[in-house]
């Protein structure tokens, strides 16, 4: 059974130019223990339908979907503060920028606890062996002393790590990672997408990959969705989506790529490809 | 023949006064940096935060100061800091940011940005002016209707552009690209890295692109520069760079970068079935 | 992310006209700031047409008709529809004169202290150093003062009047722009766009002026709409300690200062023109709000 799965996803904002779909139309699937990744630019939607799903958008979206359950259980017909109990329990969530995710003004021993003692209900003592256990677990070196430290004191990766520690607290379900290593260094974002893949593999979670990046794609995906202005342009396991893509802008974009470079020049993504012939051969 | 851009052993360091807590520290940024350019070629400086090569770039940019060490432009030694900058000097070297969004003036029209450097620099008559920045606006790929808009009508990669224009303006034979693509999507990104070999080819212009992703520093520069802890670890050209990395840093550098071929997919594919 | 995209369409119209339709469109969600605005034009508009509008000349006094009330009252009289005071004058032509001044008031105290601020302001921030501390702590001795007591001595020592007042609020409310122009240009100092002037040329005095400051208006502009209200408060209270416009000037401090011995027997005396100067002061504040909402950056997505 599927662990997360959506249905025809809308969401609208209202803007001063009047209303704008930002998703239209997405379904999508996610298995115990399968790595999803969400790959598109920036406008494709791709973020929002994630904080749609979780019911973390602002009053200004309309969230509609004909079908939105976790586990077997609606979410739509679910009272916010149910929701909430799943929400940072069962589902976790990792943001871009990790220093920023981090309240400021307490130390991340105290952030982590208190995520323990909200869905856990553990005592002080056994909070603290939990948050040491955690943070060994992300492979922060010396945790007893780090978890009196304040975000600022750490470094990007770091934080990041202390940010799966969090999302890992109450052993969740499903993890979703929006963009986890967009703001940092290369040789971090391994250190961090090996982590990532590692405890997936460990708590057998289904994790949902947003990214921008096809490297971080390549390296993390079992199936993979490709976005665009909102719409959902492919569906295809990891290995066919690099192999035969089937729609044009998953073509263009694979080509885009510097790597992948061939001449002079880099083929690029012209005006000539107007969109509906980026639509074409959607799996929609 | 003269290099356009010659450094040799450049130093920068920051001086943190103490307090009454905290000793009084220098930070060294760079530690005798030394590198050499020529015209029509681009040098990519590659390194992670921290290394230094976003102050190096606002060093050879003629922002800041070096503390110690030599710089020369067109063979011509430059020191800010005692003899200040001349406006012809000036106008030789250019730079392109990162954030597109926070490059451009958010009240100005972009006519009035790329006139600007016009106005303060030379004394051509507006109709010119305008004539120049209307021919420079349709060189990067921008049309006349966008002369009267203002930035934040703008993408991304658009506002890229016009940043790109704006240093052009004054006919500069060094620009210095400090990650101009990092902010981009895939798609603009390779837009704008066309667009930059163009100009190139028509200005006979000289880069130097600080970037910090490989696979674009691959496919754009000539000569490679690694720098780590303010220090260029290797220095060669690219092939040999990539071919054959000395450093270990370099070459840790290499395998932490993500790969997007086939090939990889199916051995990570493969390793995940064994485990 | 996507909503940047979302609403900078490259398509759309260009002009003046779609900035303020947009600009509209913020400050219209506000329904308080509407009012606001409507009643300020409404007193701007009777400031302007007083000799038109007003029944009576403000200062003659008719001497049969002493401390009427107003129409509505027993004993009151048509034609003086709001009484009339102590001396026989028509309070409603007293108040509608009295727009004039305060908002006289109001405008030379913001335009001054605006300028002088921005000016200060702008150096403090631009060149920092020993400039910034010296302005700053300038700025912190006035913010010492009980803002009002300042006031008073200023007048003390210039001497009473209306434009000494002036004189007196427009530096006691300074610091309030300087401090924020300082903030705003200390951020805005480091952004790319200013270096990239940089890089292009521009001298100091361009940098300051004309690259960094029309980015710092926004909450120049709202700390102004705030300060012409407290304008007219405080000259209508340095007006009822007798330090402002003099009698018989029918400015609504000084009004209601000559009032005060009425109290008792003739509320419309001292009543209408505290209710002028409260109306007026609540509806450029709630502008001020509405026009925080509308140049907050945050709230904005572009």
């Amino acid at each position: 059974m599927a662990l997360l799965e959506i249905e025809n996803l809308v969401v609208e904002f209202q803007t001063a130019t009047g209303p704008f779909r930002a998703v239209d139309g997405v379904s999508l699937k996610v298995d115990e223990g399968e790595v999803l990744a969400i790959v598109g630019e920036s406008g494709s939607g791709k973020s929002v339908s994630m904080l749609a799903a979780m019911g973390l958008l602002p009053w200004t979206a309309t969230v509609t979907a004909d079908k939105l359950t976790f586990n077997g259980r609606d979410l739509l017909k679910m009272s916010s503060a149910d929701r909430r109990k799943i929400i940072g329990k069962d589902i976790a969530m990792i943001f871009q920028e990790p220093i920023a995710s981090l309240n400021p003004c307490f130390t991340v021993g105290f952030q982590i606890e208190e995520v323990l003692r909200i869905h856990m209900g553990l005592d002080r003592a056994a909070r603290r062996k939990r948050a040491i256990e955690l943070f060994e677990a992300v492979g922060i070196p010396d945790p007893t002393e780090r978890l009196s430290h304040f975000p600022h004191q750490m470094s990007g990766g770091q934080c990041q790590r202390v940010m799966i520690a969090i999302a890992l607290a109450c052993n969740p379900k499903l993890l979703i990672a929006d963009e986890p290593t967009t703001a940092l260094d290369v040789t971090i974002q391994k250190q961090i997408l090996d982590l990532l893949m590692k405890l997936q593999q460990e708590y057998r979670m289904g994790l949902i990959m947003i990214t921008h990046n096809m490297g971080v794609v390549a390296e993390t995906a079992d199936r993979v969705i490709v976005q665009y202005k909102g719409r959902k342009i492919e569906e295809a396991d990891v290995l066919s989506l690099f192999e035969s893509p089937k729609s044009n802008y998953t073509r263009a974009l694979l080509a885009a790529l510097p790597e992948n470079a061939t001449g002079d020049r880099l083929p690029t993504i012209s005006e000539l490809f107007k969109d509906q012939q980026m639509l074409e051969g959607a799996a929609r | 023949m003269t290099h356009v851009l010659e450094a040799r052993n450049l130093v920068r360091d920051y001086h943190i006064p103490g307090n009454l807590f905290r000793k009084a520290r220098t930070v060294h940024a760079l530690k005798g940096v030394s590198f050499t350019v020529d015209e029509g070629k681009t040098l990519a400086i590659v390194g992670e935060s921290g290394c230094g090569k976003s102050t190096l770039g606002r060093i050879i940019t003629l922002i800041d100061p070096a503390t110690a060490g030599e710089l020369l432009i067109d063979g011509r030694k430059v020191d800010i800091a005692r003899e200040g900058l001349t406006p012809e000097m000036r106008r030789k070297v250019q730079i392109v940011f990162q954030n597109p969004y926070g490059s451009l003036n958010p009240r100005q029209k972009i006519g009035d940005i790329l006139a600007e450097p016009l106005v303060i620099n030379t004394k051509i008559p507006a109709s010119e002016r305008r004539d120049r920045a209307m021919t420079m606006l349709k060189k990067v790929g921008l049309e006349e209707k966008h002369y009267n808009r203002y930035p934040h009508m703008f993408s991304g990669g658009q506002r890229q552009r016009i940043a790109i224009a704006r240093a052009l303006m004054l006919n500069p034979k060094l620009l210095v690209l400090d990650e101009p693509v990092s902010a981009l999507d895939l798609s603009v990104q390779a837009q704008v890295l066309n667009l930059l070999a163009d100009l190139q080819d028509e200005f006979k212009l000289t880069y130097v692109f600080i970037s910090h992703d490989l696979s674009v520093v691959r496919y754009i520069a000539d000569d490679v520069m690694v720098m780590y802890y303010g220090e260029a670890v290797e220095y060669g050209s690219r092939d040999e760079v990539f071919s054959n990395p000395q450093h270990s840093y370099t070459k840790t550098l290499f395998a932490a970068t993500p790969r997007a071929d086939v090939a990889s997919i199916k051995a990570r594919l493969a390793r995940k079935n064994a485990a | 992310m996507t909503e940047v995209t979302a609403t900078s369409p490259i398509s759309t119209d260009p002009s003046r006209r779609a900035r303020l339709a947009e600009f509209w469109f913020y400050f219209s969600e506000n329904r308080g700031a509407v009012i606001g605005l409507f009643f300020f034009l409404f007193l701007v508009v009777l400031a302007i047409c007083a000799p038109l509008v007003a029944p009576h000349d403000p200062t003659i006094q008719f001497r049969e008709s002493v401390l009427l009330p107003p129409f509505w009252q027993e004993g009151g009289r048509v034609g003086f529809l709001l009484g009339t005071d102590a001396v026989g004058r028509d309070m409603l032509s007293r108040l509608i004169y009295g727009t004039r001044f305060s908002l006289f008031v109001g405008v030379i105290v913001t335009t001054l202290s605006l300028t002088g601020g921005i000016l200060v302001g702008v150096i403090a921030g631009y060149f920092r150093g020993w400039v910034d501390t010296v302005i700053m702590r300038i700025m912190d001795i006035i913010l010492a003062f009980p803002s009002l007591l300042l006031a008073l001595v200023l007048v003390a020592v210039l001497g009473p009047g209306l434009t000494n007042a002036m004189i007196a609020i427009a530096l006691v409310f300074q610091p309030h722009f300087v401090r924020l122009t300082r903030a705003a240009v200390m951020t805005e100092k480091t952004r790319d766009y200013v270096v990239a002037a940089k890089v292009a040329g521009a001298g100091h005095l361009r940098l300051m002026f004309k690259t960094i400051l029309p980015n710092c208006m926004a909450p120049l502009i709202v700390q102004a709409t705030l300060s012409f209200s407290n304008a007219i408060l405080d000259a209508a209270a340095l007006g009822f300690l007798g330090m402002g416009a003099q009698p018989p000037t029918p400015e609504w401090g000084t009004m209601l200062a000559e009032a005060r011995e009425f109290i008792l027997r003739a509320w419309w005396v001292v009543t209408l023109p505290g209710l002028a100067i409260l109306a007026t002061v609540l509806a450029i504040n709630l502008m001020g709000d509405g026009l925080r909402d509308a140049l907050d950056p945050k709230l904005k997505r572009s």
